[in-house]
């Protein structure tokens, strides 16, 4: 990425949290990767963290407690928060799911490749992306 | 990109717009590109029904009658609009264009390159990520039509 900030990864499943470090590690991406899961917690983080907010959000859909959807709602609504840039990163396919999200200006959806390498070669273009963009002021 | 929709682009310098247009066209990348010279003349563009909507919006910051920050406040709190993604490409590294257009929920924001080979490369990227990316205008009126059918079933 083009700020050394964290990337925040909420995620409710532990296996697919831990592929995601994996394939940063391979990537040689050298954020920290803070990982919430569910909204609930991520919001808590983010409230008590604004001094240093995460650079990017990797944000999947289906979590107990707080989902993915109104996650965004909560962040999009709050001043602070909302320039985050958001990235659903979902097995969701659903229309529903996308219409949904990107009603909240979403800054991409990715569908995880079930494959690693395909994971892997997804994780790098979004790589690519985050760091031939800007960030918010605060990334700098 | 995802799909095969307009890429719509916001951009008042002519010899710029060029500049995308043959870039676009030097990566093969085949989605009609729209161009508009400024935010009001995108505006009409994209509230005109028998236009296509664009996949994504190529916004230059700097352009007169209305700039790119004015556009995206009309564009974020259009219902209709909204779900589009914006991305910024522009000259300006001001830190002030950056704190207003992410509050504004841009999807990435882009310091064109002055070297044509670096422009390239920058829009190879772009064109990446949103080929990897879902879209939000792939079956938008299917989906549309059952969030409706939904809700109204939930009563």
């Amino acid at each position: 990425m083009r700020s050394s900030k964290p990337i925040l990864l909420v995620e409710d499943d532990n296996i697919d949290a831990m592929t995601v470090r994996r394939a940063m590690k391979d990537l040689q991406v050298p954020n920290p990767l803070v990982h919430q899961i569910n909204g609930e917690e991520a919001l808590k983080y983010l409230r008590s963290n604004l001094d240093r907010l995460p650079c990017v959000i990797l944000l999947d859909l289906n979590m107990p407690k707080m989902n993915g959807v109104e996650f965004l709602k909560a962040v999009k609504s709050d001043a602070e928060l909302r320039q985050i840039p958001v990235v659903v990163l979902t097995t969701s396919k659903e229309d529903r799911d996308k219409v949904e999200t990107f009603q909240f200006s979403i800054a991409g959806y990715i569908v995880k490749p079930a494959d690693y390498s395909r994971f892997v070669e997804a994780m790098r273009t979004l790589d690519l992306y985050w760091s031939l963009s800007e960030l918010p002021a605060y990334c700098s | 990109m995802r799909d095969s929709k307009p890429i719509l682009l916001l951009e008042d310098d002519t010899v710029d717009a060029m500049t995308v247009k043959r870039a676009l066209k030097d990566l093969n990348i085949t989605n009609p590109l729209v161009r508009t010279g400024n935010g009001e003349e995108g505006l009409a563009y994209l509230r005109d029904e028998n236009n296509a909507r664009p996949c994504v919006i190529l916004l230059d910051l700097n352009m007169p009658k209305m700039n790119g920050i004015e556009f995206l406040r009309v564009v974020k709190a259009d219902d209709k609009l909204k779900r589009i993604p914006a991305i910024v490409l522009t000259t300006s590294k001001d830190d002030q264009d950056r704190v207003q257009t992410f509050q504004l929920n841009v999807a990435g924001f882009i310091v064109k390159p002055v070297d044509y080979m670096k422009f390239v490369d920058a829009m190879k990227i772009v064109n990446l990520y949103w080929t990897l990316s879902e879209l939000p205008n792939s079956d938008q009126e299917t989906a549309n039509a059952k969030l409706e059918t939904d809700s109204a079933c939930r009563g």
